[in-house]
């Protein structure tokens, strides 16, 4: 079968020319040659509509937030709270105070550890992790162990890159504090059955925190459902800025929870004996927060949904299957992370070549994607490799992206052949 | 063609596939690891020092092919001379690497070492390049390890 009837196949809901056409980058040249973007794992591209809002926003609304009575502050809160909202209704928090915005996932992980890890983890405590998980998941919870005397319990997983629930479940003990998972790994693809692993901590009285990054952009979100305590993910993984990010937490969780920094916005009343901190979210968002970039993610947040999140997934996991299935048949590739269920991440090593010539030759093609370790070396330990090549891919990606990859392997494999 | 790609057609159509002095040196007493945190590349150097003269010389390790070829060269370049001919040739291949040896106008001792000149072409894989000649430094200062998160480009 040839790969242009695979193509016809394949075809989706999304019109992703239309939908190209938001992308001013995606117009761009590299080394002379159209930009291939398969690298939206670590930070996607912003549409235009995004771009708009940021310079709108910067050229006639600017002022500093709940701090003033005049005209621009005023403007500036309710966009800012606006963006608030929308963040709610796109994971379908219960209520807008349940959102704090963060500059990243790293920092709503952060934050989880201090505010409550440092609050309620003791010596002797266990806090587990999987072994998927990025380092941002790991190695704040490393930093409070230490501090602690606490440990971290790790639930491993199999050769496709799934977690093992048996395994999982026999972690838990009289000790079991928390439990802190990627929803979807970054390095394998890997989506995690997090619903039922929820419910089993939540068995044990165990509340869990999911590491949205890789999943927030790719499907619909519904935290309610979900019944996770905490979820956390990063603006500019899903069309929006960096510097921004969100944390839901359940208000009864963050109402109990100290403050992770102290400043300016957090405080009801401050006098040299004693600070009162404000309410919930405020408590959390020390200081002058990032605006602009709150609003331009809720602005991104309007255009995926403008798009649908179904529509999203239908089409990446297109992707997928599709570039899955082409990869295959490439002589001396090793795709990492087979696993049923997963997102549009493809990890795979090519026998006798180091992921980083990889790189650099597709580079050489106009291809982007990354080479490493992804920020997740017990991954790479766990399967053996000092690191793997990987695409990603978002829904504004073609079949004949794909394609332009394939070639690009074989181009790759031709240098080294 | 451009200076990136000629880099890699001629390091690796040769070294990579063929690494000179590549294995273990049993009567070595000097050794160094260099590790680039970055990608993985972890390479091992033994060499013997008879005074001042490198007399052998040999280089292991998992690396990228930049790396391998690096290291390759770099072995057949230092063998036979002098610590102090060999820091020389250390110091330009850092500075060829990082832009401030302009080997095209300025005099050098590099010889053929001068293909990995495009690798300024490949930013972000100076530090492979020059990830051997690290750990080269390293192992006549006694450090026993090397490594590219240093700062000291
Ligand atoms: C699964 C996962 N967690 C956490 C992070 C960290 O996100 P950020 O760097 O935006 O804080 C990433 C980003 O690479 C990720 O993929």
């Amino acid at each position: 079968m040839t790969s242009v009837s695979l193509h016809k196949q394949a075809a989706t809901a999304l019109d992703v020319d239309k939908v190209r056409a938001d992308f001013p980058i995606l117009m761009r040249r590299v080394h002379d040659l159209p930009l291939v973007y398969l690298d939206n794992a670590a930070s996607s591209q912003m549409p235009q509509p995004v771009i708009e809002r940021w310079v709108r926003y910067q050229q006639s609304e600017h002022a500093n937030v709940h701090r003033a009575v005049h005209a621009l502050s005023e403007i500036a809160t309710r966009e800012y709270e606006g963006a608030r909202d929308k963040v709610a209704r796109f994971i379908n928090a219960h209520e807008s105070r349940e959102v704090i915005f963060t500059r990243g996932t790293t920092e709503g992980i952060n934050l989880v550890m201090h505010g409550f890890g440092r609050a309620f983890i003791k010596q002797g405590d266990e806090i587990i992790l999987s072994a998927l998980e990025h380092h941002s998941n790991i190695v704040p919870w490393q930093m409070l162990c230490e501090e602690k005397g606490a440990r971290l319990r790790i639930i491993p997983m199999n050769d496709a890159g799934e977690l093992l629930l048996d395994e999982y479940e026999k972690l838990f003990n009289a000790h079991t504090r928390f439990v802190t998972l990627a929803h979807v790994s970054n390095a394998l693809g890997t989506v995690n059955p997090v619903r039922g692993m929820i419910h089993t901590a939540h068995q044990h009285g165990v509340p869990v925190l999911l590491d949205g990054a890789q999943a927030a952009p790719h499907m619909a979100v519904d935290v309610q459902e979900l019944d996770c305590d905490f979820y956390t993910f990063s603006g500019h993984k899903m069309c929006g800025p960096t510097g921004i990010g969100v944390l839901y937490g359940k208000a009864q969780w963050l109402e109990k929870m100290q403050p992770y920094q102290g400043g300016g916005d957090m405080i009801l009343n401050v006098t040299f004996e004693k600070t009162t901190y404000n309410a919930i979210p405020y408590k959390f968002e020390a200081g002058t927060p990032p605006i602009a970039a709150a609003i331009a993610l809720g602005v991104a947040i309007d255009y995926l949904n403008g798009i649908g999140m179904g529509a999203i997934a239908q089409h990446e996991q297109a992707l997928l299957s599709y570039a899955t299935t082409q990869l295959r048949q490439v002589k001396g590739v090793r795709i990492i992370g087979t696993a049923q269920e997963k997102a549009a991440v493809l990890s795979f090593t090519l026998e006798g070549i180091h992921p980083h010539d990889a790189g650099t030759l597709l580079d050489m093609e106009g291809i982007a994607i990354r080479a490493g370790h992804h920020c997740a070396q017990p991954v790479m330990q766990r399967f053996g490799v000092p690191a793997t090549a990987r695409a990603s891919f978002a829904f504004y990606n073609t079949f004949a992206e794909v394609d332009a990859l394939i070639a690009g392997i074989h181009k790759v494999q031709k240098v080294f052949a | 063609m451009s200076d990136g790609r000629q880099l890699y057609q001629e390091v690796i159509m040769d070294h990579n596939k063929k690494p000179r002095n590549y294995g273990v040196l049993a009567d070595a007493n000097r050794r160094a690891e260099g590790h680039n945190p970055l990608c993985g590349d972890h390479i091992s150097l033994a060499l013997r020092l008879d005074d001042d003269l490198i007399r052998e010389i040999a280089f292991q390790g998992e690396t990228c092919a930049i790396c391998k070829a690096s290291a390759s060269m770099m072995t057949t370049n230092v063998k036979g001379k002098s610590v102090a001919d060999a820091e020389t040739l250390i110091q330009e291949f850092r500075d060829m690497a990082t832009g401030k040896l302009d080997t095209a106008t300025q005099a050098h001792h590099l010889g053929r070492l001068n293909v990995f000149a495009g690798v300024r072409e490949l930013p972000t894989r100076v530090k492979c390049a020059v990830l051997p000649w690290h750990t080269l430094h390293a192992a006549f200062h006694e450090e026993s390890s090397a490594t590219t998160e240093s700062g000291e480009f």
